[in-house]
């Protein structure tokens, strides 16, 4: 076969290209979820929670979480005129089935406050954990490896938001992933999704188009203590004071 | 050589020492999985096997992508924000097989109750009822579409 000089600087180029898409491989069929596109945290409104309790149910049903114990759970502070430094803190059976009635004209004020694991970048129960079975994923989900966990309840004593519990059955270490089967999956929270006011709603800090970082410029938004440094990523607005 | 003369009980030692160096290296090998170390110090197959757990709620964008007449019935009213499954439960056996899995209708007098009976502790714009003195035991859906709860929307559907 004879290649003339001509027909050769068409083909090279031709040959270059084919090369490339050899080298690159197949293209993936499905876009895959990468840990380093994200970075997790949730956005509590205390003014929108009404305490209905469809997130503990929610939370409940969605990550099989035994009678008795919380992955989340909401708290109704009521903080009277003449003890605003010690507010009264109710949560029967988590909130799960809603909070008993109160007087028509009540003195002080009440509010509901839903609480689950804050998600630290500089988590506590990660640091004093023994073995490595806690961890803080390189997405920002703080996480619990079952298969690795000992059940010693160090992590359970170091959290400071109490959002951490040893599970009767299998007696590890258990709370909030985040619902993080679901959120690898494009879904929101099993909480969030159960929501009726939207108090609750999933952030990813690291997607620029999120609706979180606007929030976080135009409200006054706190998290749940500061002063224990724990880069905590659940954040709240319209926080009273008086949460602890 | 002469150095060496009084040493080999220290030899022995450095031996033994070695030996059990040896076999804290072949039991680490085993004893430590294999992903451990892939991030930081946990397993990284952890991280995937939590990913790959069940889910039970299938999200609205399920319900919606063949429930399009209620999507599009509930974006018009004030229980546009309020998802599916708010309401109707986990329901991911449900889109996964929707012939042989099909939801139970929910009781109105625990549902609508469980946000909208008054108290004092409700944010004070949240739409709050006395059940008793608003309804007097009429099911609420008699008034209210749920899916539009506007009196005026039409009542049950």
């Amino acid at each position: 076969m004879n290649i003339s000089r001509r027909h050769f600087l068409i083909l090279m180029p031709a040959a270059a290209v084919a090369w490339e898409s050899v080298l690159a491989g197949t293209p993936e069929q499905a876009p895959n979820y990468k840990m380093s596109d994200h970075w997790w945290g949730m956005l509590v409104d205390i003014s929108k929670c009404i305490g209905c309790g469809n997130c503990v149910r929610a939370c409940q049903a969605e990550n099989n979480v035994p009678d008795g114990h919380f992955r989340t759970w909401v708290e109704r502070y009521h903080v009277d005129d003449y003890h605003l430094e010690n507010p009264q803190v109710i949560s029967p059976d988590g909130g799960k089935e809603g909070f008993p009635s109160v007087a028509e004209d009540p003195n002080g004020k009440f509010f509901y406050v839903p609480k689950l694991c804050n998600q630290c970048a500089d988590s506590p129960c990660t640091q004093v954990c023994p073995v490595g079975a806690t961890f803080v994923a390189p997405d920002g989900a703080v996480l619990i490896d079952q298969a690795y966990c000992l059940g010693c309840a160090y992590c359970v004593q170091a959290c400071p938001y109490g959002c951490r519990y040893i599970h009767p059955e299998k007696k590890v270490a258990d709370k909030c992933t985040l619902c993080y089967h679901r959120i690898t999956k494009g879904l929101t929270t099993a909480c969030c999704e159960n929501c009726p006011t939207g108090a609750r709603q999933l952030a990813d800090l690291k997607n620029p188009k999120d609706p979180i970082h606007e929030f976080l410029r135009t409200h006054n938004v706190q998290v749940l203590k500061p002063q224990m440094a724990t880069g905590a990523k659940v954040f709240y607005n319209d926080l009273d004071g008086s949460v602890r | 050589m002469n150095q060496f003369k009084d040493a080999g009980h220290l030899f022995r030692f450095a031996g033994l020492f070695v030996l059990a160096f040896l076999v804290f290296l072949v039991v680490r090998h085993f004893v430590v999985p294999k992903s451990f170390g892939e991030y930081g110090h946990y397993r990284g197959a952890a991280i995937g096997e939590i990913a790959a757990l069940p889910i039970h709620y299938a999200g609205h964008q399920a319900c919606e992508s063949c429930h399009s007449d209620v999507a599009d019935l509930k974006s018009h009213g004030k229980h546009a924000h309020v998802n599916c499954e708010a309401c109707h439960g986990a329901l991911e056996k449900h889109a996964e097989d929707p012939t042989s899995v099909t939801p139970k209708l929910p009781d109105t007098a625990v549902l609508c109750a469980r946000c909208h009976t008054a108290t004092a502790a409700k944010p004070k714009g949240f739409p709050q009822v006395d059940p008793e003195q608003h309804s007097s035991g009429v099911p609420c859906q008699t008034c209210h579409q749920p899916h539009s709860p506007a009196v005026d929307a039409g009542g049950a559907k």
